[in-house]
């Protein structure tokens, strides 16, 4: 089977500095090759300036790499040169950390969830209507929410919006930017809960880019670590934490906060023994 | 005696939808040498009652407690020259974006001489010896050079041992910390946590943590409350808390943990609002 993604030595620059002071060129990524398959979950992780923001960027086609190629459902995508025409766009989409900062907040909800139709296909505004009424209801909304404003809703409404707003255009696959690092705990659960239903439901493919390990082990088929623009590690989800190889990722492992009952126990009873010597 | 304490703080806010109460009826104590967690999500009203105590909330809040208690001072009846003698000297806090905490016109020098200049009043000398000692103190290389930077010279973990290396400048009795790592990666997390700790050890000083990290808790606090909306839903210590929880609503955030995940779902705290229902 054609993996829905592929990349192949993906690599991107930017040049830094210029009018004053030395032109540097920055290596935000070095090199990233990957393949998801469908309905499959790809996690990247990495820390900020890992580069995953910039790779992600090119697989939703907003930025193009500077070199390597990128392959939607084995069609080889070059859009520095051709562009992006409205078939492709309707095949990625994406979903921010912010959802406060990526809803338009002069727009009702239902004018948020219909404008991707607006600009991508040449549906009646009836239709476009029902459909994004639908998607409203599949995500855990009501019909009451379809005429407010993003004010009006918490920040785990926000972002079952902007996971709505990406679905409209049945993608085969969703890029997934830190979806859960803005919320609560107990929210953080119910949108991950719905994208595991959505998933199952759309034979949905995510790529999703976090820096919390507990959320990436739960939700990742396959993960990638980056660090400093380069694939440090990569694996399956129980290969990868079984058995990190590479320093980078075990020092992520080391530096996760533990929450289970021994390391808690072990810890007081260092703190004692520092107290009393 | 503990070192802060605090009985029935409330806190409301005139809004233009009528009052709202951020902190209804909390008490709370924490002693010297102890580490203190106040956890909960959004809207707990944690954050709320620290600044609150620290007289840090805008005038549309309204903060009434029977008792308020630091050191054998009431800080309730206390004069507001006298409180500015005790906050930012003897109670000192830090926040959570240290970049945006610190004043970006002024070098990091400048910001943190500040501090020893009005609570210890000490001369120009004396001054830049104690910040190079201090930004020493929290791990920061080449302290001397690094005392004229500006803070966006600086990374984010860099901007926050400094925000610590002010908090801690004039050997405060009780450090407040608020979120004081959720912008931070998590390798730079586990660096300042571990910063923090030790000074608490060494000092001795009282340390309050407030998180939404049950993972910082568990790595750091000695004694936890759970607060929800206001309430405070829970308080035991740190193992008990994580061994056996009273509240339903620890018991929930706990269960929603990723790490603690059994099946396909996670469980929510809407989930056990239903189990707990009759």
């Amino acid at each position: 089977m054609t993996p829905v993604l592929e990349t192949r030595n993906i690599t991107r620059d930017y040049i830094a500095g210029g009018i004053v002071g030395g032109r540097r060129i920055i290596h935000a990524v070095k090199g990233a090759s990957l393949s998801v398959e469908k309905g499959k979950t790809l996690a990247i992780v990495g820390e900020s300036g890992s580069g995953k923001s910039t790779l992600a960027r090119i697989l939703t086609l907003i930025d193009p790499p500077t070199s390597g190629e990128l392959l939607i459902e084995g069609e080889p995508i070059d859009i520095s040169r051709h562009g992006v025409s409205k078939a492709m766009r309707r095949k990625v989409q994406m979903v921010f950390q912010n959802p406060y900062g990526s809803l338009n907040p002069r727009q009702k909800i239902g004018d948020v969830l219909a404008e991707p139709l607006v600009i991508n296909t040449n549906m009646p505004a009836s239709e476009r209507a029902d459909r994004a009424m639908a998607m409203l209801k599949k995500v855990g909304l009501g019909p009451e929410h379809f005429n407010r404003y993003p004010h009006m809703f918490s920040g785990g409404q926000r972002q079952r919006i902007a996971i709505a707003r990406a679905l409209m255009l049945n993608p085969s696959l969703l890029v997934l930017d830190e979806p859960v690092s803005a919320l609560d705990l107990s929210v953080q659960a119910q949108i991950l809960n719905l994208l595991a239903d959505l998933q199952d439901e759309f034979g949905l493919t995510y790529v999703f880019i976090s820096h919390d390990l507990s959320v990436v082990r739960y939700i990742a088929d396959e993960v990638m670590v980056m660090y400093l623009g380069e694939v440090v590690e990569q694996g399956t989800r129980e290969a990868v934490f079984a058995n990190p190889q590479h320093a980078y990722t075990q020092a992520l492992f080391a530096a996760t906060p533990r929450a289970d009952v021994a390391s808690i126990k072990a810890r007081l009873a260092r703190r004692a023994l520092q107290a009393a010597g | 005696m503990a070192l802060l304490e605090i009985k029935n703080l409330t806190v409301s806010f005139d809004t233009s939808a009528g009052l709202f109460h951020a902190v209804q009826g909390i008490d709370l104590s924490v002693d010297a040498r102890e580490v203190l967690a106040i956890v909960g999500e959004s809207g707990s009203g944690k954050s709320v009652e620290m600044l609150a105590v620290m007289g840090l909330l805008p005038s549309s809040a309204t903060v009434t407690a029977d008792r308020m208690m630091f050191d054998g001072k009431d800080l309730l009846g206390m004069a507001h020259a006298d409180k500015r003698k005790i906050i930012g000297k003897d109670i000192a806090m830090i926040f959570q974006e240290p970049v945006a905490s610190l004043n970006p016109c002024f070098t990091v020098g400048f910001q943190l001489e500040e501090t020893l200049r009005f609570h210890l009043g000490l001369d120009k000398d004396a001054r830049r010896k104690r910040a190079i000692e201090l930004l020493e103190q929290v791990g920061i290389r080449d302290a001397e050079q690094r005392l004229g930077a500006y803070p966006h010279q600086m990374s984010g973990g860099q901007c926050q041992r400094v925000m610590i290396a002010m908090a801690i400048a004039c050997n405060p009795k009780l450090l407040i910390a608020d979120e004081p790592t959720t912008a931070l990666d998590v390798t730079v997390q586990k660096q300042i946590l571990e910063l923090l700790m030790g000074l608490q050890e060494r000092t001795g000083m009282g340390l309050i943590m407030i998180t939404h990290n049950i993972g910082v808790v568990a790595e750091t606090a000695d004694r936890v409350i759970v607060q929800y909306k206001g309430h405070k839903m829970e308080e035991s210590d740190v193992l008990t808390l994580f061994t056996a929880p009273t509240s339903p609503y620890t018991r929930a955030l706990l269960a929603a943990l990723p790490d603690n995940a059994t099946g396909d779902r996670l469980p929510t705290v809407g989930d056990f609002r239903e189990a707990a229902a009759p």
